[in-house]
């Protein structure tokens, strides 16, 4: 069945080989290899595929399934939460056994629990563990999380949602509603995650204090290529055969989906779920590798991007969308990063931290009205479709 | 013949305006009935209240052997209780092929995990070539549905509303917009599906209607004028004043 699968489906095949070629090259040229590219880069490009798979997750529910969703980057940071609360917790806890160590008298429970607070939340004024830390001193509890609250809001979002029929531009304004109270929410010192601190140190993974970063940025890497091969597999066999033709057919008329007996919000609601679950793997793999979490990145602005990156990279096709969010966000982090060279005109100088922006807005509006298929669209020219 | 739908009293404004007012149809099975009326006679109205897009004010739509009513019924359980539309304009999904637009529309559990992990059968894939068949697009069938002609989009539109396998088939102006030829094959078409079970087509064109040769309901200001053969309701006296006469 999956072979089958894969055979009707030559472009998996192929993203799997490419995949595959560019985790092999990264292997080679980082420091396990010869040693010309940057322990950072290899974290910059580990992040990079958490972004390919957030934006596969978005192209699926956008792209076939016609829900331009305007917050899927809230799921992503609460993966990245749910991970960094036991990095966090785990990290913290070590350092404070190690300072009790050098005491005669041996600490007792409450005094390393205690110390433990006070040095997580020392920084919002407070030593107490709210609630929601609960579960944080257990690494599989906090990776259930990561999957299960993402997935519960998502379902709880989209069943009040699409029953009442909210659809269209109001949909996004919704989610953008629910991505943006979710940030102010966290950006208050009393959410119980830091605030505006957020989460930090989260590249310093427990119980692997001796192992240079370059071996656990490739780990990551590692990781971050499996999971985006992973998901590409269970979207291009969601996105294919009959549920395909289902949800492609809700995107395009919905209500006619309805009249052949079909009951449309079951099916919006299964792949907005599965999508934010996806989006939070994401995020949960994603902020280790960034090292910092803050409800900055939650903002609405993320999750506008991640609609740029697919509709650059082109709706509707699953390489798109990790074509457009490898593209737009490498070549993001170039701009933005200094990488490209100012260019002086005498009376005025382009700094492109200030003009990237611009660049990239109009970009989205050239591929809007000029190549509505985005880039991923030039392989129509390369591979013609059987008739 | 016994009856399969019966639409009783119903009546529905908008805007304060009665779209349909006090309509009363029964509708038996097999049958095929043709439905006619000027513009603003209620003609779509009465498909949206029989298919639930719209909800009636008062009145009652009682349908099957066990006369469960529609009302209160969503969109979708509809659908699976057996009743089919097609729409005015043709709604085939273009971007789609032929096999999978009627792929889509054969009778199978309609669940999304049902769905998800549906495999092709042998009985699925010879009743697409049937219906395909009966339809005319056999040699289509893996063309994208965007690249039919009008006509055959129709076609496509009644195919899929028999691989619903439905009891009543609700058929909005077929032929509008059709070659006379692809007429007469609409016809035969829809006469050949009123053998098993209940068809209602709403339509414009009194030559396509008399060509259906079937009990015709005229409709007028959102409730019953005249009903009865063609023959019969074109030589009523307020049929004439309200209709024909205009036209």
């Amino acid at each position: 069945m999956k072979n089958s699968f894969l055979i009707r489906n030559p472009s998996t095949l192929w993203f799997l080989l490419a995949l595959s070629l560019f985790t092999i090259g990264v292997t080679i040229l980082s420091e396990a290899g010869l040693g010309i590219m940057s322990t950072s880069f290899v974290k910059t490009l580990g992040k990079t595929l958490c972004l390919c798979l957030i934006a596969v997750a978005m192209d699926v529910v956008w792209g076939y399934c016609g829900i331009l969703s305007l917050g899927h980057f809230a799921f992503f940071g609460i993966g990245g939460y749910a991970v960094g609360m036991w990095l966090m917790y785990a990290r913290t806890e070590g350092i404070v056994l190690e300072g009790f160590a050098a005491q005669t008298i041996p600490p007792t429970a409450q005094e390393i629990t205690d110390a433990i607070g006070n040095q997580i939340f020392g920084v919002v004024g407070s030593s107490e563990f709210p609630m929601i830390w609960a579960f944080s001193d257990s690494l599989f509890m906090q990776l259930m999380l990561v999957v299960l609250v993402p997935g519960l809001l998502a379902l709880l979002f989209g069943w009040l949602a699409f029953r009442s029929r909210v659809t269209g531009v109001y949909l996004s304004i919704l989610t953008q509603a629910m991505t943006l109270a979710l940030a102010l929410y966290l950006f208050q010192n009393d959410s119980g995650l830091r605030g505006n601190n957020g989460l930090s140190g989260l590249q310093n993974i427990p119980g692997y204090e001796n192992t240079p970063q370059s071996t656990i940025s490739l780990a990551f890497f590692y990781a971050s290529a499996l999971a985006v091969a992973l998901g590409y597999v269970l979207f291009a066999w969601i996105t294919s055969g009959k549920m395909g033709s289902v949800i492609k057919a809700i995107r395009d008329n919905e209500s006619r989906v309805r009249f052949l007996g079909y009951h449309v919000e079951s099916y919006k609601l299964f792949v907005f779920t599965i999508t934010a679950v996806v989006a939070a793997i994401a995020g949960a793999l994603y902020y280790p590798q960034a090292g910092i979490i803050n409800p900055a990145e939650i903002a609405p602005i993320a999750s506008i991007y991640l609609a740029v990156w697919v509709a650059i990279g082109g709706r509707g096709r699953l390489y798109g969308a990790v074509i457009g969010a490898a593209f737009v966000s490498l070549l993001s982090s170039w701009f933005t990063g200094g990488g490209a060279p100012a260019i002086p005109l005498g009376f005025y100088t382009i700094q492109w931290t200030d003009w990237w922006l611009v660049l990239l807005g109009l970009s989205f509006v050239a591929v809007t009205l000029y190549a509505p298929k985005g880039i991923g669209g030039l392989f129509d020219y390369l591979v013609r479709k059987p008739s | 013949m016994s009856t399969l739908l019966e639409v009783d009293g119903v009546s529905v404004s908008f805007d304060g305006f009665r779209a349909i007012n006090n309509l009363s149809i029964q509708i038996g099975e097999p049958e095929l009935r043709a439905v006619i009326g000027p513009n603003g006679a209620g003609k779509t109205t009465f498909m949206d209240i029989i298919t639930g897009k719209t909800k009636p004010d008062s009145g009652r739509v009682t349908w099957g052997d066990r006369n469960i009513s529609l009302l209160g019924m969503s969109e979708s359980e509809i659908a699976m209780e057996g009743i089919g539309r097609k729409f005015q304009k043709p709604t085939v999904f273009e971007d789609q092929t032929v096999r999978e637009n009627l792929a889509m529309a054969l009778r199978n559990p309609r669940g999304p995990f049902a769905v998800l992990f549906y495999k092709k059968t042998l009985e699925g894939a010879a009743r697409i070539e049937e219906i395909a068949e009966e339809i005319g697009l056999s040699d289509s069938l893996t063309r994208k549905s965007g690249e039919l002609s009008h006509g055959q989009k129709q076609w496509l539109e009644i195919g899929m509303l028999l691989a619903q396998d439905p009891r009543l088939l609700l058929v909005d102006e077929p032929a509008a917009g059709m070659t006379t030829a692809e007429r007469e094959l609409t016809t035969d078409l829809l006469k050949r599906a009123a053998k098993t079970r209940a068809v209602v087509v709403v339509e414009h064109d009194m030559e396509f209607v008399r060509r259906l040769d079937c009990k015709v309901t005229v409709l007028h200001e959102g409730s019953v004028l005249a009903e009865g053969s063609l023959d019969h309701v074109t030589a009523d006296k307020t049929v004439i004043d309200v209709y024909l006469g205009r036209a």
